[in-house]
């Protein structure tokens, strides 16, 4: 009983300081910018725009895929959540260090904070890729529905990253630079710019390789559900049953692995910072 | 005596690795690896510290800079995870190691009321409750709207102030907050420990200032050098302290021993004259040490003060089984009570080998109707 009664109060004080962080993050974001919670939507415009007239444009990426312009929005904006919630995320809990070292409460809490703020911006943003869609003559399937379910494997594979290289960074600042590094050639590995069948005609297998990256098959899976039923995904591409759920199993994996860490080495937070 | 405890430390041991070059790189961490090297070594910051607060305590953690009060404290409030030890709170506990924790410069006073009300466990609702009441308390009202970055310093530390007394808690943490503010702020501050010590709460205050100690706390923990040195009463430890720190102030105490030493003390009142016959028995022969006779009032005052032979050349003398110190003193103390305190320290006070306060308590009342507490001093008084 007074267990229970503990693991409440804790679970609302928690609560209670998640949501007051989150509010705060918001605010001093923005704060002294004129156009404000605008950036958060313009400035994935702004580099769809530019991706789109160097790739699209230019270099005639995806001229056979329906909607392409729809897609390289998409799948832009869900990189950039990734990015923005593992990045953030690993340096949340340096950022807060003063709170750390003052006051005792959950650790895990400013990871979270930092990963929802990102969240929210990406609500806010596909939001406007919903609407871009419907501009673009995209009919929407009931495979929408489905889109939240995506969403929450990549919030859980990103937070898990994030726990992991918050930890990480506490004790070793190179963390950062090695995450940017990898993050950049992600980038190039995953299907954002460039639509995979055009990895397919090259190399059927390397696109197959390319999909079992959980953020590939993430945003190959929002592209089937919500522009295109011809997206190639890890289900319509791999045969496999226990190869498909690779990406899944690698993305709940991530999200154990940081938890651990994250608890084992959060106790002592408040010393190494 | 048999008053709940509140908080209770037993055995508590804490040291803190110390980088020898700076290991915050892979590159290093390898090396070190490799090398075998550990890259760090141990500082030992509190050896083996027990004590127990009880409930309505306002406790007093006294100790020099570097003594390891603020590592105890940040122990206490689980900051800090113990090497050894136990740390047991009965009831729930809210530091404030330090005022306007999570404070931004660059939010407005009324939003920082609701943030760092958050990391009291108070949520939107409670705070819009109680928002009157902690501006009214901070008195600046007319500054709400404004960010915090426009607060002179004094703003912040009342304003701060005012959200963190608002804390539910049983036991109060506070780390020489007292030090800020100015007078009439501070007179608020004051007010609001005594009506909280009245109220029944426990208060655990860490400061460096004996005056605070002696204002407010009913028991105090001398701490130095990671060590718990003496536990007891404001008085007790105030003349400790300033025995200590008296002209030497930078020499360090390193143990308080109570050797083998035995005291008994005989005192007679006989109206002009008092008179103190201490017998002092060393089981084991101490070389040259520094007996130190004090009679104080009960408010802490020093009254009265002896000691052997304190100069560096004086004559040396060595306690053993038979010493037998005897003072004689004209009576003009004023009325009131009195305490007598006979310490026994090495001449570098870098150790006590024996403490004892309050040997002897005595009361002086004058048969003469005058002013009670006026000291009696020898005087002509002429009027015309």
């Amino acid at each position: 009983m007074m267990e229970m009664k503990k693991a409440t109060e804790k679970y609302r004080y928690s609560m209670i300081l998640l949501k007051e962080l989150v509010k705060t993050d918001f605010k001093l974001r923005y704060q002294g910018s004129v156009l404000g919670m605008v950036w958060s939507v313009l400035k994935p415009i702004m580099m769809f725009a530019i991706m789109y007239v160097v790739f699209v444009h230019f270099l005639r990426f995806g001229a056979d895929v329906p909607h392409f312009a729809v897609a390289l929005l998409a799948g832009n904006v869900l990189w950039a959540f990734f990015t923005e919630a593992t990045g953030r995320g690993m340096q949340s809990v340096m950022e807060r260090g003063d709170l750390l070292r003052k006051i005792n409460f959950p650790k895990y809490i400013v990871v979270i904070s930092a990963t929802v703020s990102a969240l929210i911006n990406l609500t806010i943003n596909l939001t406007v890729v919903v609407i871009f869609a419907a501009i673009n003559g995209v009919s929407f399937g009931w495979g929408v529905l489905l889109l939240p379910v995506f969403i929450l494997q990549l919030y859980l594979l990103a937070l898990g990253l994030a726990f992991l290289l918050s930890a990480l960074y506490v004790k070793f600042r190179d963390v950062q630079h090695i995450w940017d590094v990898l993050l950049q050639g992600a980038f190039f590995a995953t299907p954002i710019i460039f639509p995979i069948t055009m990895i397919y005609y090259m190399s059927p297998i390397g696109a197959k390789i390319m999909l079992m990256s959980p953020v590939a098959q993430v945003i190959q899976d929002v592209r089937y559900h919500l522009i295109w039923q011809g997206t190639g995904t890890v289900w319509n591409m791999i045969e496999n049953p226990f190869i498909r759920l690779i990406p899944v199993g690698v993305s709940i994996g991530a999200f154990v692995l940081g938890m651990v860490v994250f608890r084992k080495n959060s106790k002592r937070f408040a010393e190494e910072i | 005596m048999n008053r709940e405890v509140a908080l209770e430390v037993k055995g508590l041991f804490k040291s803190f690795r110390l980088p020898n070059e700076r290991v915050s790189g892979v590159k290093q961490a390898v090396i070190n690896l490799l090398k075998g090297v550990k890259g760090y070594s141990r500082q030992q910051v509190l050896k083996d510290v027990s004590f127990k607060i009880y409930k309505g305590d306002f406790y007093g953690i006294v100790g020099r800079n570097g003594s390891g009060k603020s590592t105890l404290l940040k122990l206490i409030s689980q900051i800090y995870v113990p090497d050894s030890g136990e740390i047991t709170v009965n009831g729930t506990l809210v530091p404030f190691i330090e005022l306007g924790v999570g404070f931004n410069p660059e939010l407005t006073g009324r939003e920082n009321v609701y943030l760092n009300g958050a990391l009291l466990g108070f949520s939107t609702i409670e705070v819009d409750e109680m928002y009157e009441e902690i501006v009214e308390f901070a008195e600046l009202e007319e500054f709400m709207e404004q960010k915090l970055k426009n607060y002179s310093s004094g703003m912040q530390v009342r304003l701060a102030f005012s959200i963190a007394i608002r804390a539910k808690s049983d036991i109060l943490v506070l780390d020489e907050v007292l030090a800020v503010g100015d007078e009439s702020f501070q007179r608020k501050c004051f007010k609001f420990f005594a009506d909280a010590r009245s109220s029944g709460k426990t208060v655990i205050l860490v400061t460096h200032s004996m005056d605070q100690v002696q204002q407010f706390c009913n028991r105090v923990l001398l701490i130095d050098k990671g060590h718990k040195t003496v536990e007891g009463s404001a008085m007790e430890i105030a003349q400790i302290y300033k025995e200590l720190n008296d002209d030497t102030a930078n020499k360090n105490i390193s143990n308080v021993e109570n050797r083998n030493i035995k005291l008994d003390v005989k005192f007679e009142n006989t109206g002009d004259k008092l008179k103190f016959d201490v017998r002092i028995n060393s089981k084991t022969e101490i070389k040259d040490p520094v007996v130190v006779f004090t009679v104080y009032r009960s408010s802490g005052e020093t009254a009265f003060r002896w000691a052997t032979n304190e100069q560096a050349d004086g004559e040396v003398i060595d306690l053993s089984e038979q010493n037998r110190l005897k003072v004689e003193l004209k009576n003009i103390l004023p009325d009131g009570e009195f305490k007598v305190q006979v310490a026994v320290r090495s001449r570098d006070k870098s150790t006590i080998y024996a403490m004892f306060s309050e040997v002897i308590q005595f009361e002086i009342v004058s048969k003469e109707i005058t002013n009670g507490t006026s000291w009696k001093i020898p005087a002509k008084c002429e009027f015309k």
